[in-house]
C-alpha cells in the first residue's frame, strides 16, 4: 500500500522544503519513500509540483492523474490545475492565497473567478496559511503551516514531525517553524479544515 | 551502514566519494548541478567548476593520466561540448578511473532539447550504466570506477531528471582510501594520439569493449525478474520503476549496462516470453538494438516524446486508468519569470523599445523572450547568440531599421561566448553584444564562474576583466552600465546600436537573489496613477494591472529595486510600509 501526496505551488513558496520534511518523516517512521521535484527554470516563479510517495515498497517517484491520496496546494490556481491528480475521495488541502501569474498581472488573461467554489464542490478544505504563518512569527513559514495541516490527516506521530522540522530548517528559525507547524495542525484537528 | 534520504545527484556524489575519487569537475546544468556541490562538502576531494564541459573533461583526462580517480558532471547538452575529448579518451583509456555523469532531461523541464545520452555508448565506444533510483545511483557510480580501471575506458553514468531530482533511501558506506598515485611515467603509445598510435589504440579499444561485453555476459549488472511469461518487458533507468508499478505481473529484463549490451541474456530472455516489448524514454535505443540483434519486439504505443509515468506505461499496454475529477478549464498558464529586482529586466525593456533583432542565449535572461518583454528572437545553445548575430548581419539583416543585438550572460560568455566574440572581431564584423553580468551562474542555482572568480572550493580567485578582454581583441567600443539606471540603459543601447562598428555593453549588477536585505518596497499612489501601463510593460511579478487599468504593487513581492519608479512619468510609485503591517498579510 503506497500513499501519494502531491504538493503544488509556485516557485519560491517553499514546496521543496515541505516535501523534504514529509519524506524524512515517512523515512523516520520506517517506511520506504520516494520524492520527485523539479529544479531549474521552472523554479523562477513557475508552477512547481512535488510528489512524495511512501509505503512498504515504493517504485515510481512520479504519480498520475487520479492516483494521489492528498493534495496540498500552496496556491489557489495551482490547486485547480493539479486537482485532477487526486483520486475520488482523496484529501484536498488548499491555501486560500492567490498568486496571479504574469499573463494575469499584465492584463492579457483575466484572473479566474469562482475557483474556491469549484474546489469546495470537489471537497476541498481551506486554510489561510499566510495568516497563521504571520501569527507564528514569519510569513515565510506558510509552507510549514501547511505541513502541520497535512499532518492532521496522516498517521505519523507529532514527535516525528517536530524532530524532522527541528533538524531540517535553519537553526534560528526552528521556534517560528515549530509554532507554524502546531498552528497548522491545530487548525485542522480542531475541525476548521477537516473533511 | 545507515539509511539516508538522498537525491540521485547526492547519491552519485556519495558513490564517487566512497570509491575514493580525488577530483570532481564539471559545468552546472539542470538536472546535474547538485552532484558536484554535494561532493565538495565531503572530505579529501577537490572540486572545480570549469568554464565549460569540454574543459571539465580535459581536466579529468589529466587527473586520470596522473593516476587519480575523477568524477565529471554535466547535463546532456554539455556532453555535446565535451564530445571531442570523449572520443579520443576512449582510445587512450584511463590511468585513474574516469566516470562521467550525464543527466538527461526528457520532457525538457529546464533544457532546450531532449537528447538520449545512451547513444554516446555505441558512438564513442564507451560503456554506459543506467541507475533506476538513488540507491543504484550510488552503487553503479562505485562500480563505474572499477569498470573504468579494469577495462581501461571512461564510463558514462546516465541519469535523467527523475533520477537526479528524485530522492530515495540509500544505504551509505565508507570511503575506500586510495593510495597516492605513483610518479607519472611517459607512455606515448597510450597517451599521444598521433595517427600511428591512434590506429593501435583503436584496435585496443575494440578489444577492450569486447572483453567488457564478455564480462557483462557473465558478471554484469543486468537483472531479470521473471513473472508471467505472457509478456516480457525490456527496460532501463527510471522506466523500470514505472514498469514495475504499471505491469506488476510482467517479466522484466532490467538493462543496467546499456552499452555494450548483454546480447546473449537479452536473446535468452526474449525466448523465455511469449511477447516482448520495450519501455524507454527519449530515443528507441533498446528497441533499435534489440531488433538489430534479430529479436522480435512488439510495436507498443509508448509515447516517444517527453517523460513516461506509470499510467502512460499502463495505457500503452491496454490497462484501464482511474476515473478523474472534472477539469477546471481556462486556468491562466504560469510560465517562469524574471524575479522581482532582476537586473536583466531593464535591458529587455530597452531592447523591446529599440525594436532590436535579439539573438539570445541560455540562462535566466532567456525569459526575456516571454511577454510582456518579448525581446528575444533566438535561443539555440550556449554561446550561440554572438555567432548568430554576426550571421544575421552576413545575411543582410540589420540594415532595415532593426539593429542586431546579441545578448549573453556572464557565465555563458565564459562558457563559449568569448570565441564567438573573437570571431566577429577577427572577421571585421559589426553589431552590438550585450553581456548581462549578474556576478553568478544564476539559473542553475548560484554557482561561481571565471567572470566573478568564486571557486567551487569557496576561494575568491582571479576575475576576468571583460573590458580588458574586449580591448585585447581590438574592440574599440566597450562600456559598462548599471542596469538599474534605466536612463543609462536606454541611452547606451541607442548610442551603440547606432554605430556601424562592433561594440560591447556590459550590464553589471548582482542577481536579485544574491541581495539578502530587501529595500523598502513600493506602492502605487492611486490618485497619481493615470493607467498608462508603462510599469506593466516591465513584466515585474510585483506589479499588476487592476480592473480599472490602474497599476498595483504587491509589497510582499516587491524588493524595492526602483526600476518601475524610473519608468513612471507621473511619480505615482512611492515607498510603502512594512509587509506584515499592511493588509494583515
Amino acid at each position: 500500500m503506497t500513499t501519494t501526496v502531491v504538493l503544488a505551488g509556485v516557485g519560491g513558496q517553499g514546496t521543496i522544503l515541505a516535501a523534504d520534511v514529509l519524506a524524512k518523516v515517512a523515512a523516520a517512521a520506517g517506511l520506504d519513500v520516494k520524492l520527485s521535484e523539479v529544479h531549474g527554470m521552472a523554479q523562477r516563479g513557475g508552477s512547481v509540483d512535488t510528489t512524495v510517495r511512501f509505503g512498504d515498497v515504493v517504485h515510481s517517484p512520479l504519480t498520475d492523474l487520479g492516483y494521489a491520496d492528498h493534495l496540498v496546494a500552496f496556491e489557489l490556481i495551482e490547486a485547480a490545475r493539479t486537482l485532477r491528480y487526486v483520486r475520488p475521495g482523496g484529501r484536498l488541502l488548499v491555501n486560500t492565497r492567490t498568486i496571479d501569474p504574469m499573463p494575469v498581472l499584465i492584463g492579457a488573461v483575466p484572473s479566474p473567478e469562482g475557483l474556491e467554489g469549484q474546489l469546495q464542490n470537489e471537497g476541498a478544505v481551506f486554510l489561510d496559511a499566510e495568516e497563521l504563518a504571520c501569527e507564528a512569527g514569519s510569513p515565510k513559514s506558510a509552507n510549514v503551516v501547511l505541513m502541520g495541516a497535512l499532518s492532521a490527516g496522516l498517521e505519523f506521530a507529532e514527535e516525528l514531525w517536530i524532530d524532522v522540522i527541528s533538524a531540517r530548517v535553519p537553526s534560528h528559525t526552528v521556534e517560528v517553524n515549530l509554532r507554524a507547524f502546531r498552528l497548522g495542525r491545530k487548525a485542522c484537528i480542531e475541525g476548521e479544515c477537516m473533511l | 551502514m545507515s539509511r539516508t534520504l538522498l537525491s540521485g545527484n547526492e547519491a552519485v556524489a556519495r558513490g564517487a566519494w566512497e570509491a575514493g575519487v580525488s577530483v570532481g569537475v564539471g559545468y552546472p546544468g539542470t538536472p546535474s548541478t547538485e552532484t558536484l556541490e554535494n561532493l565538495t562538502r565531503m572530505s579529501d576531494v577537490h572540486c572545480e567548476w570549469a568554464p565549460n564541459e569540454k574543459v571539465a573533461l580535459e581536466v579529468a583526462a589529466g587527473v586520470s593520466m596522473g593516476g587519480a580517480r575523477v568524477l565529471v558532471t554535466m547535463k546532456h547538452v554539455g556532453m555535446n561540448v565535451a564530445a571531442d575529448p570523449l572520443f579520443t579518451l576512449a582510445y587512450t583509456g584511463v590511468g585513474g578511473g574516469i566516470v562521467i555523469l550525464i543527466a538527461d532531461d526528457p520532457g525538457m523541464h529546464s533544457s532546450q532539447n531532449e537528447q538520449d545520452s545512451r547513444n554516446w555508448g555505441p558512438f564513442a565506444h564507451v560503456p554506459v550504466l543506467e541507475p533506476a533510483d538513488s540507491h543504484e545511483a550510488l552503487e553503479f557510480t562505485k562500480s563505474a570506477f572499477e569498470i573504468s580501471e579494469r577495462f581501461d575506458v571512461p564510463v558514462i553514468v546516465r541519469s535523467t531528471t527523475r533520477i537526479s531530482h528524485s530522492k530515495g533511501l540509500v544505504e551509505v558506506g565508507e570511503r575506500v582510501l586510495s593510495e597516492a598515485p605513483a610518479p607519472f611515467l611517459s607512455d606515448p603509445a597510450k597517451w599521444v594520439m598521433l595517427p600511428s598510435n591512434a590506429r593501435c589504440r583503436c584496435t585496443s579499444l575494440n578489444e577492450r569493449i569486447d572483453r567488457l561485453a564478455k564480462w557483462n555476459a557473465t558478471d554484469g549488472p543486468d537483472r531479470v525478474e521473471m513473472g508471467s511469461t505472457e509478456l516480457g518487458i525490456v527496460t532501463s533507468g527510471v522506466c523500470y520503476e514505472y514498469v514495475r508499478e504499471a505491469l506488476p505481473n510482467a517479466s522484466v529484463y532490467k538493462v543496467v549496462m546499456s552499452y555494450p549490451l548483454n546480447e546473449r541474456a537479452l536473446v535468452e530472455f526474449a525466448a523465455s516470453v511469449d511477447r516482448l516489448a520495450v519501455v524507454e524514454e527519449a530515443d528507441p535505443y533498446l528497441k533499435t538494438h534489440l531488433r538489430a540483434m534479430g529479436i522480435d519486439v512488439a510495436d507498443v504505443s509508448v509515447p516517444i516524446e517527453g517523460e513516461l509515468s506509470p499510467a502512460k506505461v499502463a495505457a500503452a499496454f491496454g490497462g484501464t486508468l482511474p476515473s478523474t475529477r472534472a477539469l477546471i478549464a481556462d486556468l491562466p498558464p504560469r510560465p517562469p519569470l524574471m524575479c522581482p529586482g532582476c537586473p536583466h529586466r531593464s535591458v529587455f525593456h530597452a531592447l523591446r523599445k529599440a525594436k532590436a533583432i535579439v539573438t539570445g542565449d541560455i540562462g535566466c535572461y532567456t525569459l526575456g523572450a516571454l511577454p510582456p518583454l518579448s525581446a528575444m528572437d533566438s535561443c539555440v545553445c550556449m554561446g550561440a547568440g554572438i555567432g548568430m548575430a554576426h550571421g544575421m548581419a552576413l545575411a543582410g539583416q540589420g540594415k532595415a531599421g532593426r539593429p542586431i543585438v546579441a545578448v549573453i550572460g556572464d557565465s555563458t560568455f565564459a562558457h563559449s561566448g568569448i570565441t564567438g566574440l573573437a570571431h566577429i572581431a577577427y572577421n571585421g564584423g559589426a553589431g552590438t553584444v550585450l553581456i548581462l553580468d549578474n556576478r553568478i551562474t544564476a539559473m542553475t542555482g548560484h554557482q561561481g564562474n571565471p567572470m566573478m572568480g568564486l571557486t567551487l572550493m569557496g576561494e575568491q580567485n582571479r576575475q576576468i576583466d571583460i573590458e580588458a578582454l574586449c580591448a585585447s581583441m581590438g574592440i574599440d567600443h566597450v562600456r559598462t552600465v548599471d542596469p538599474h539606471d534605466l536612463e543609462a540603459v536606454g541611452s547606451t543601447i541607442a548610442e551603440e546600436i547606432g554605430r556601424d562598428q562592433l561594440s560591447v555593453i556590459v550590464f553589471c549588477a548582482p542577481c536579485a537573489l544574491l541581495i539578502r536585505e530587501k529595500e523598502q518596497p513600493y506602492a502605487v499612489d492611486e490618485e497619481a496613477c493615470t493607467a498608462c501601463g508603462a510599469c506593466i510593460k516591465l513584466g515585474c511579478p510585483a506589479i499588476s494591472k487592476t480592473s480599472t487599468g490602474i497599476a498595483a504593487t504587491d509589497i510582499t513581492v516587491c524588493v524595492g529595486c526602483g526600476d518601475c519608479v524610473q519608468v513612471c512619468k507621473f511619480d505615482a510609485i512611492v515607498p510603502a510600509g512594512e509587509a506584515c503591517e499592511i493588509g494583515g498579510v
